[in-house]
């Protein structure tokens, strides 16, 4: 009663709330798109036989009802049956009919969305770590080979595929607007495309359980223009620029002095580990710690402090610095644009 | 009706002869020593309540901490313990023994027109096993050893390398235990439909509840080894270093999955389809009629039964199979939608041709009806792959699945306790309190899940323990919270209303629904020996085409629990069985097995060891006993005798 009959009034007024895009019902490319079509057409199938057999079990009761305290006679009605017989009948015919629309719909979707492949795409691999996102850019150039973290970005109507596999558990790679979800299996890989036709900032996150910080475990896919990508990527083929500055070089003496080098990578320094993030272009991140944060140097300074009472759990350590070294860091990490 | 009041003064002492032959032992100690199925099914039914209600307080707190977007209320360790033991419990320790060991235990043996069910101590055993089992889970919570991998405990999240700790091995061993006392209520109510059945109650009478309990416990049988394999394999992974999931020697993620949803989609028909055998007897009791389309009804249930078996790999979906494979369990997922379609035009049939009288029972069906519909539904959608892939693993199926189990199996339950309760206890629920029990959950229930599906459209995944302001999900989220406190009330004035009838309620009388099934022949409550005269059926409706002088069973003898076996095709008299009465031994050895699992958590020497005290209580169980009153006498040796 309150089900489905509401729906158009609620969803109107939920979706008046909600002016991001981050939903399926807002695609930004043709596999969303294909499956949000999709979305619509059975959504009305099941909201008209929704409508249909609640108002048939009203009828129904409301045809029969009486209002007797004592229970009544048990009754015979051998006419009712045969006619009821023929009700059914049709109404089964009726439902296989149905249900075979939505199968063929939904394969057909299928087949649409796993068609929207390329000869010559953008490939990016994606690696599940608990709890962030490793993304590589592959090249059979080795220095040719881009490596960041949980902001993935893409040349706008390009195809892509994302290459998937998990470091750990199993994670699951989902952006709402851009295509339905994959999951990312520790020991199989696999492929899937996406492709997006506006520029914009798009957000996505892990969509199966793998642990504490579950909930702390997004990413974000810039879309830009095919020239902003390019430079994009060069800037990101660098190594990291040396520093200048004392401070800087403070900073890098820093990092290069305490735990930073046990799990991350700075390329063009020491520092090669590559059990955390790779931090070589960190400076050129709109977020960090898979989307927790903004990067601004209060939020960088909060993070590498205690990270543990921002994400309890993940796999970064408390560290204790000097105010003086911290500074330092900070600004360090902030110039590896 | 006329069944339970015998034409023909029986001897007089008849009654107490029975009252003293079935008597169960009382006190402190008798109470483990009790083998009967209404004592063993109320039982059943009392334990996994009290677990629904401390799921239900879990549900809350997870409610309280997703209230709004940063909320601090529960860390993220405690989330998590949080909705695993909730799943966990809800459906292992709540919904399975309440839908099927519970109402199964109670009513299947009174509906046959028996005496007890078959292996009464084994029935007994399954009892025991389940509650310790279920106290493992939840020991575990208060110990902060609470299972926190979710309720299928995915590898290698859940395995070794990732959850060191107990954590995962309490889990796995719970499931073992639950698993075998679903097993064991399954081999008890099969054998009992089979073999049990009042003389006339041919397969093609039985009622479609003892159909569906005996389509429910085949199920059983033949899933739940599939997750004691999966669980087992866990926790030898766990403790003695088998690799069986550990991928990175060549161990397989995904066979945990297939093995886990091979037994987790049977699983909900487990679950669901008890609840549509109350809602088929409650229906055609409400509408005054025969229930309209007995064989498509059954041949659905039994349909259901073997589809249920087909659609597994739709949980898998977004693990990237091939789009063949995947095409074939849509497909399947999609034709399971076909017998419940069959069943709900056929209950509306039986309403739309009858009389209906809206009591308290059936204002839960027709809840049912709307609210269960809407899950149906949105399976539906969810069976498509391409929308799979974007809900899947979302607040969408959050709502699906609670619409599916609440709207399936809760709403049904309550409107089967409203039924039935005033069967076990012999007094009537007040009437209003239930309606307003009714409208509060109602409410409550919309308010919470229908709001998710929009939560899970806009992006929120499930499990998370907390959420950006920036995603916008606050206010569903305060929505989906507020509904929890109208549940929470409807709950309370239920069991206010328990509490007043078993008190101060009205008297029921054997039949206070004009009912046509078997159980309403006896007296409420009904005594241990559960008919002064063993019945026999004329139709599918006992009691209502019962013939005025509807003859009974002469011949099983009163001085001994003895009961008729039939045959199982045409439920033909064939021989009297003497069933086991009152031991302590289902107990011990209840006590037995439980140290042995529970030590093998810890230790794989526990099996060793713990198989040695398991042998002895099997021994103490199985031991001959000295005297035989009467040697079993085979057919045709008995001829029953027919009064009257």
């Amino acid at each position: 009663m309150i089900g489905f009959s509401r729906v158009p009034l609620l969803a109107a007024g939920v979706f008046a709330s909600y002016p991001g895009d981050h939903s399926i019902l807002h695609p930004a490319g043709p596999q969303a798109s294909n499956i949000e079509w999709l979305y619509w057409v059975i959504f009305w199938i099941v909201f008209v036989v929704y409508v249909v057999v609640v108002l048939g079990f009203m009828r129904a009761g409301a045809r029969t009802y009486t209002s007797a305290d004592e229970m009544l006679p048990i009754m015979k009605d051998e006419a009712g049956d045969r006619r009821a017989s023929w009700a059914v009948g049709s109404a089964i015919t009726i439902t296989v009919l149905t249900l075979f629309a939505v199968l063929v719909m939904s394969e057909i979707t299928g087949k649409k969305v796993e068609g929207e492949t390329s000869k010559n795409p953008v490939t990016i691999q994606v690696i599940g770590h608990q709890w962030w996102w490793e993304v590589i850019y592959p090249d059979p150039q080795a220095d040719q080979t881009v490596t960041t973290a949980n902001e993935i970005h893409v040349p706008v109507g390009k195809r892509v595929v994302i290459l998937t596999n998990s470091a750990d558990v199993i994670h699951s790679f989902w952006a709402p607007s851009i295509n339905g979800k994959r999951d990312l299996l520790p020991g199989y890989s696999s492929a899937f495309w996406l492709q997006i036709d506006q520029p914009g900032v798009y957000h996505g996150q892990c969509a199966e359980f793998c642990g504490l910080q579950h909930a702390h475990m997004g990413f974000s896919i810039v879309a830009e223009r095919e020239d902003a990508f390019s430079q994009w990527k060069a800037q990101q083929l660098k190594p990291a620029q040396d520093p200048t500055e004392l401070v800087t070089v403070h900073g890098r003496d820093v990092f290069l002095s305490h735990a930073c080098v046990m799990c991350h990578t700075i390329r063009g320094t020491d520092a090669g580990s590559r059990l955390g993030p790779d931090l070589t272009h960190i400076g050129s991140r709109q977020m960090i710690a898979a989307e927790t944060l903004p990067n601004t140097p209060g939020a960088l300074a909060g993070w590498i402090v205690d990270p543990q009472r921002i994400k309890p759990g993940n796999r970064m350590s408390p560290n204790p610095l000097q105010p003086d070294d911290l500074q330092a860091l900070i600004t360090y990490l902030q110039t590896l644009k | 009706m006329a069944i339970s009041e015998p034409v023909v003064v029986s001897q007089s002492g008849a009654a107490d002869r029975l009252a003293r032959t079935w008597a169960q032992p009382r006190g402190f100690w008798g109470w483990f020593q009790n083998v009967h199925h209404t004592a063993i099914g109320v039982r059943f039914m009392v334990t996994s309540f009290i677990f629904f209600l401390l799921g239900g307080v879990l549900a809350a707190m997870m409610r309280w901490q997703l209230v709004r977007p940063e909320h601090n209320a529960i860390g993220p360790d405690l989330y998590n313990q949080l909705f695993t033991v909730h799943g966990s419990t809800m459906i292992f320790l709540f919904a399975v023994p309440m839908m099927f060991q519970g109402f199964g235990v109670y009513v299947v043996p009174h509906m046959c027109g028996t005496r007890n069910i078959a292996f009464p101590r084994l029935n007994a055993f399954s009892y025991y096993i389940y509650v310790v089992g279920a106290l493992l889970l939840w020991v575990g919570l208060f110990l902060k050893t609470g299972a926190d991998a979710g309720w299928f405990a995915y590898v290698p999240l859940s395995g070794p390398e990732f959850t060191p700790g107990k954590r995962s091995d309490f889990w796995a061993q719970m499931i073992t235990f639950t698993e075998v006392s679903a097993l064991g209520v399954a081999i008890c109510i099969t054998t009992t439909i089979l073999r049990y059945r009042a003389p006339g109650m041919t397969l093609n009478r039985m009622p479609i509840l003892l159909w569906e309990k005996l389509v429910t416990s085949i199920m059983v049988i033949f899933a739940m080894p599939s997750v004691m394999v999966v669980s087992s394999m866990l926790l030898m992974d766990r403790t003695i270093n088998t690799q069986f999931f550990n991928p990175s020697v060549g161990g397989d993620v995904l066979l945990y999955q297939h093995l886990f949803w091979f037994f987790g989609h049977p699983e909900v028909y487990i679950i669901f389809l008890p609840a549509t055998a109350i809602v088929s007897t409650v229906v055609a009791v409400f509408a005054r009629r025969h229930i309209f389309g007995y064989v498509p009804i059954v041949t659905s249930v039994v349909a259901t039964g073997f589809l249920g078996f087909s659609v597994w790999v739709h949980h898998m979906f977004a693990t990237g199979l091939p789009q063949m494979s995947a095409s074939f369990f849509t497909a399947a997922s999609l034709m399971i939608v076909i017998p419940t379609a069959v069943q709900f035009y056929c209950w509306m049939a039986t309403i739309w041709h009858g009389r209906l009288q809206l009591k308290l029972p059936m204002l839960w069906i027709f809840g049912f009806f709307f609210v269960f519909l809407i899950g149906g539904l949105s399976g539906v959608m969810l069976a498509s792959v391409p929308l799979d892939w974007q809900v899947h693993d979302t607040f969408f199926v959050v709502a699906h699945f609670h619409y599916v189990l609440i709207g399936g199996a809760l709403f049904p339950m309550f409107g089967g306790m409203y039924f039935w309760i005033p069967k076990i206890t012999g007094r009537m629920m007040n009437d209003r309190l239930g309606k307003i029990h009714f409208w509060l959950f109602f409410v409550g229930f919309n308010l919470t899940f229908f709001t998710m599906h929009f939560l899970g459209l806009h992006g929120m995944p499930r499990r998370v323990y907390t959420y950006t302001p920036e995603m916008r999900w606050g206010a569903l989220n305060l929505l989906a919270t507020i509904g929890v406190v109208f549940m929470t009330a409807g709950i309370l004035v239920f069991i206010a209303n328990f509490f007043q009838s078993k008190a101060t309620g009205r008297f029921a009388g054997p039949n206070p629904w004009g009912a046509g099934s078997l159980e309403w022949a006896t007296p409420s409550p009904p005594p241990h020996y559960n008919f002064l005269e063993l019945p026999t059926v004329n139709g599918r409706e006992a009691l209502w085409e019962a013939e005025p002088n509807q003859p009974i069973v002469g011949g099983v003898r009163e001085d001994i629990p003895e009961v008729l076996v039939t045959n199982t095709l045409d439920s033909e008299p064939e021989y009297r069985d003497e069933l086991p009465g009152p031991s302590i031994w289902p107990f011990l050895t209840a006590i037995a097995v439980s140290i042995a699992f529970i030590w093998s958590i810890f230790s794989p020497w526990g099996i060793a060891y713990g198989a040695i005290p398991v042998v002895i209580t099997l021994i103490g169980w199985l031991w001959p006993r000295g005297h035989s009153p009467s040697p079993r006498v085979p057919e045709p040796a008995l001829e029953a005798r027919w009064i009257r």
